[in-house]
């Protein structure tokens, strides 16, 4: 495709899937009903992100985000809802230190089998790693996803 | 004798010989660096001049009595003087050396503010200030009862002076404390009537000169200004160093800030004494490093001439707004009569960081975020902008690939 070879010196970070999910996320809304809220914050650079969770028993059932910021930001809020809608809350915590790891050094070799399904669906992600000032933009939606689950309201990206 | 003469163009390809770094490639692309207004890069005679110091000539300064010290201190000093030259200062001792123009208004709002300030008065700032001309009055108005007023801007991102003038009347305003030229907009200041409409309700004057000392001639006593803060770094001079300009009789009034060794005439434990001005400003062993490489910074931009500087980035900027004008959805963002080789833009849709590092995938370094002015970006609707601002060393090549590399941008976010 001559599309791709014209840009490819471009697509190493913003590949298909994030611009895609950059332009068209398909969960920022806010749910109606929720049982938990937080909001994530990166003061170096403004973004701006708040999460909303509904538990089916122990189960994330649904999340939903509306984000403010760049397009890595968005699409990994956007992967992130669906890499966790339906996974328990000690899993999901599981899957975010895996994410984190995968975001800080593009890969996550310690990580196990059973993560390796959601892990594949955020590898678009893993190309932050050579950009350490755009880590925070892929994490910050997590960081406030765990605040959510741990029932506290902000989050930061540190 | 002021006689017009059309200035002598810059040999640019010789100046970027003087910039070892320019010669890096980055992303296996020759670098195109077009981030100058954060910090700009250093010439071989500034990394030449602190290396030799450091190799052959170095020791404390103003208190040995041995050669080294001496040779060092003389070389340090000589950096006030620079200075003083650079600016048209009436007095060396009016050059008082600070870590940077934080640091230098830093200074001034606790020791201008507390001192002579009274509770009651206003300090008069602008609405598009960097963030380091916002927060140290905003503690002085908390700390000791100052007011602080905010002169707006106008859509084109220029100082609203009927606003500027009424926000005087009342002559609360004891001090003015404004850029000279934005980092953001790349709006210049008109200063000469900031300057005399502030004197006429018996407010004093005090320029951030950060990004206009890079691009203009500055001579206080013509500005007729009360005082001028700038930093080393941005003028091709190392970090760690800047300079807080004031009238004398000014610096004479104001109380010391810092305590500590170098700042005193006589210490004992029931009271102490300040040395003169500027050294009773300046406690501790300075920046001599720095110094040292400033002063060097100094005579290299002496050597070319803001006639001639001013006159490269001038084409520039309209090379540029010509340019970008031609990219697609991309805004300008600032539209002042006056201004700077200092462009902010949005393009589209895009965000700032996205733009910004798809411009570094080819090689073009570009600064994106709120450029440490939210009150600003705020006022524009925006939460960031991308940025590119230019040096002594940048060419028409590099603008033109800026151009491609945003034309590029748009495409592919599409």
């Amino acid at each position: 495709m001559t599309q791709t070879d014209r840009f490819d010196d471009l697509r190493d970070l913003y590949q298909e899937v994030i611009l895609d999910h950059g332009r068209k996320p398909r969960h920022a809304q806010r749910l109606e009903a929720f049982d938990a809220t937080a909001k994530g914050d990166n003061p170096m650079c403004g973004d701006r992100v708040q999460v909303w969770l509904k538990y089916d028993g122990d189960a994330v059932d649904r999340v939903g985000f509306e984000a403010r910021g760049c397009a890595i930001s968005v699409a990994s809020a956007d992967l992130m809802v669906e890499t966790v809608q339906g996974r328990g809350r000690a899993d999901t915590k599981a899957l975010f230190e895996a994410f984190r790891t995968l975001a800080r050094s593009g890969n996550c070799p310690d990580c196990g089998p059973a993560l390796a399904e959601p892990l594949e669906r955020l590898a678009p992600l893993a190309g932050v790693h050579e950009y350490p000032s755009r880590v925070k933009c892929a994490t910050l939606p997590w960081h406030a996803l765990i605040a959510a689950l741990d029932g506290t309201k902000e989050a930061s990206s540190e | 004798m002021n006689v017009m003469t059309h200035p002598i163009g810059l040999d640019i390809e010789r100046i970027r010989t003087n910039f070892p770094i320019l010669s890096q490639k980055v992303r296996g692309k020759p670098l195109v660096f077009l981030d100058s207004a954060a910090s700009a890069q250093k010439p071989r005679v500034v990394i030449d001049a602190m290396v030799n110091a450091m190799e052959t000539q170095y020791a404390n300064v103003h208190r040995g009595l041995h050669w080294m010290s001496e040779r060092t201190t003389e070389a340090y000093e000589a950096v006030r003087d620079a200075a003083a030259v650079l600016m048209n200062a009436h007095d060396r001792a009016e050059i008082v050396i600070t870590g940077n123009s934080t640091g230098a208004i830093n200074l001034l709002a606790h020791s201008y503010g507390r001192g002579v300030l009274k509770p009651g008065q206003a300090v008069l700032i602008s609405g598009m200030e960097h963030h380091s001309n916002i927060v140290p009055w905003q503690m002085l108005r908390d700390a000791h009862g100052i007011e602080l007023r905010v002169a707006p801007i106008t859509d084109s991102g220029e100082l609203d002076m009927a606003a500027y003038e009424a926000l005087l009347e009342d002559g609360k305003v004891g001090l003015v404390a404004i850029t000279h030229m934005s980092n953001v907009l790349g709006t210049v200041t008109p200063a000469d009537r900031i300057v005399s409409i502030a004197h006429a309700h018996g407010a004093k004057v005090m320029f951030d000169g950060s990004q206009a000392i890079v691009h203009r001639k500055i001579d206080v006593q013509a500005l007729d200004c009360d005082f001028y803060v700038w930093t080393g770094h941005k003028l091709y001079g190392p970090t760690g160093i800047g300079v807080l300009w004031g009238r004398r009789e000014l610096l004479e009034q104001m109380p010391p800030f810092f305590g500590g060794g170098d700042m005193i005439s006589s210490v004992s434990y029931e009271q102490s004494t300040w040395a003169a001005v500027p050294h009773k400003f300046e406690a501790g062993t300075p920046a001599i490093l720095e110094g040292i490489g400033l002063k060097a910074a100094i005579d290299y931009v002496q050597s070319i001439g803001y006639d001639a500087m001013a006159a490269h980035e001038a084409s520039l900027t309209e090379h540029a707004l010509a340019k970008l004008a031609t990219v697609p959805e991309l805004r300008i963002i600032g539209q002042a009569q006056d201004r700077g080789g200092v462009i902010s833009f949005v393009l589209g849709k895009a965000h700032a960081h996205d733009v910004a590092t798809l411009l570094d995938r080819q090689g073009i370094a570009v600064r994106a975020g709120h450029h440490c002015a939210e009150p600003l970006m705020r006022r524009l609707g925006l939460d960031s902008t991308a940025r590119a601002s230019f040096g002594i060393y940048t060419t028409h090549d590099e603008i033109d690939a800026l151009a491609d590399g945003l034309n590029r941008v748009r495409d592919f976010f599409g």
